[in-house]
């Protein structure tokens, strides 16, 4: 028989498994640590009023759905014309924005090129590392409006390729590709520190670029 | 949206075309602000108004002009693959520059009459349609603040079945067709960003003190007439 203090504690852990609330995911470093290059205004406010708003958000719709058994990045994966729009956009932005973070990294500690592996991987899918740095700025800077850029792994070649999203998209639905990284190019992403100038934004993002994170998601 | 995208675009790119062909597109240029861009404070600050209207709009008429001219040369060279990937750079930027220069003579500081709709055929049909000013301006801002991403709301007047709606559209995609803009709110994070940072709905509740109504009226009369 179990002890009243033990019978509270099981209580508590399965209320907390029946009522299924998501959770901000903790920022994996401090929130000045990307400057200069991204601001700690910027990650206040981007981290902590956009990224928790739609962790906010999505709990909020998702209390009368029947999604609600399912991980954010499961409702993702659903795509957006297979989840009520709210859940979505919510549920993918949730998505997006932590592994935003993950992409990126402080400029001073992080390993500051790819891996050998990671850039034959590059060389051998967009011809040299500038020629990618080249593309991947162009489609980032070049995107009509909100949205991300993002670099993947085709998962049938195994090469890696560029791709923009629009809005709160993300390209886990796509079952043919792999994320490797990520950039936000909504303007909230930038504004702070570089106003209309998302060029220089995109500049900076490149300062950041957490290799790491970038080939531990290969195939 | 990606239906009406499917339907706009080609209309737009092929006016474009046509009027390359036959000697040219006059190159677009950014119209002056008709107040000092502080005058819209405390509602939206100088600073916002000075990198919107110099630094954004004036980047919709410069890609336009960049992108038109690349139209011209492959209309010139009867190039269909090129003059089609033009197309989503001629619908974002002649959108962006429509756009503005409808928002900007939307806009009018206080002491212009900003914020003052006057009794008159604008305002007896808006309460018609909606009950009064304050419910309009309810349902806009509800819809505007429901923009995913970057976008506008608008007050359009439907030729069709002659009556005031509300709208939104993505992007810079512009009001066309049987649809006349009558007023555009921009929701674009820019729009808002340096002043009211993610609370977009602040925003929105504040505008109306410069909305010039005169404006709004007048596009009113030419539309219903
Ligand atoms: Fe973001
Ligand atoms: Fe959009
Ligand atoms: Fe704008």
């Amino acid at each position: 028989m179990l002890s009243k203090s033990a019978q509270a504690v099981k209580n508590a852990a399965h209320e907390n498994s029946s009522k299924m609330t998501y959770t901000l995911e903790a920022l994996p470093y401090a929130q000045d640590a990307l400057a200069p290059h991204i601001s700690a205004e910027t990650l206040d406010f981007h981290y902590g009023k956009h990224h928790a708003g739609y962790v906010t958000r999505l709990n909020s719709l998702i209390a009368s759905s029947d999604l609600k058994s399912l991980s954010i990045e499961e409702i993702t994966a659903k795509g957006p014309t297979n989840v009520p729009a709210g859940i979505y956009n919510s549920a993918a932005q949730t998505y997006n924005h932590t592994f935003y973070w993950k992409s990126l990294a402080p400029a001073a500690t992080r390993q500051a090129a790819p891996s050998q592996k990671l850039n034959d991987l590059i060389v051998k899918s967009f011809g040299s590392f500038d020629a990618f740095k080249t593309k991947f700025s162009d489609v980032a800077a070049g995107h009509f409006g909100s949205g991300w850029a993002w670099l993947v792994q085709d998962k049938s070649s195994g090469l890696l390729k560029i791709v923009d999203t629009h809005d709160a998209v993300s390209v886990v639905h796509d079952t043919t590709v792999k994320p490797i990284l990520v950039c936000d190019v909504w303007e909230h992403a930038y504004y702070i520190d570089y106003r209309n100038l998302r060029p220089k934004y995109i500049e900076s993002w490149w300062s950041l670029v957490n290799w790491q994170f970038a080939e531990s998601n290969l195939i | 949206m990606l239906t009406r995208l499917a339907l706009t675009t080609p209309r737009l790119t092929r006016g474009f075309a046509a009027a390359a062909a036959t000697g040219g597109v006059s190159k677009f240029s950014l119209p002056d602000l008709s107040f000092a861009p502080g005058a819209l404070e405390p509602f939206i600050s100088a600073q916002i108004m000075e990198i919107h209207h110099a630094k954004h709009h004036q980047t919709y008429v410069n890609n336009l002009n960049i992108a038109i001219e690349k139209l011209e040369e492959a209309v010139h060279k009867k190039d269909a693959a090129a003059v089609l990937a033009l197309n989503s750079a001629i619908n974002f930027n002649y959108g962006g520059h429509v756009n503005h220069t409808i928002f900007w003579k939307n806009l009018a500081p206080q002491s212009q009459g900003g914020g003052d709709l006057q009794k008159g055929a604008l305002q007896a049909a808006l309460t018609k349609q909606f009950g009064s000013l304050d419910s309009f301006i309810t349902n806009f801002n509800g819809q505007a603040a429901a923009v995913q991403g970057s976008g506008w709301g608008w007050l359009v007047y439907n030729k069709t079945t002659k009556s005031l709606e509300i709208a939104t559209t993505s992007n810079q995609d512009p009001i066309l067709g049987h649809r006349v803009p009558l007023l555009g709110i921009d929701v674009w994070e820019h729009a808002y960003y340096l002043q009211y940072k993610n609370v977009r709905p602040d925003y929105l509740k504040n505008i109306w003190n410069v909305v010039n109504w005169k404006d709004v009226s007048e596009r009113y009369l030419a539309a219903s007439q």
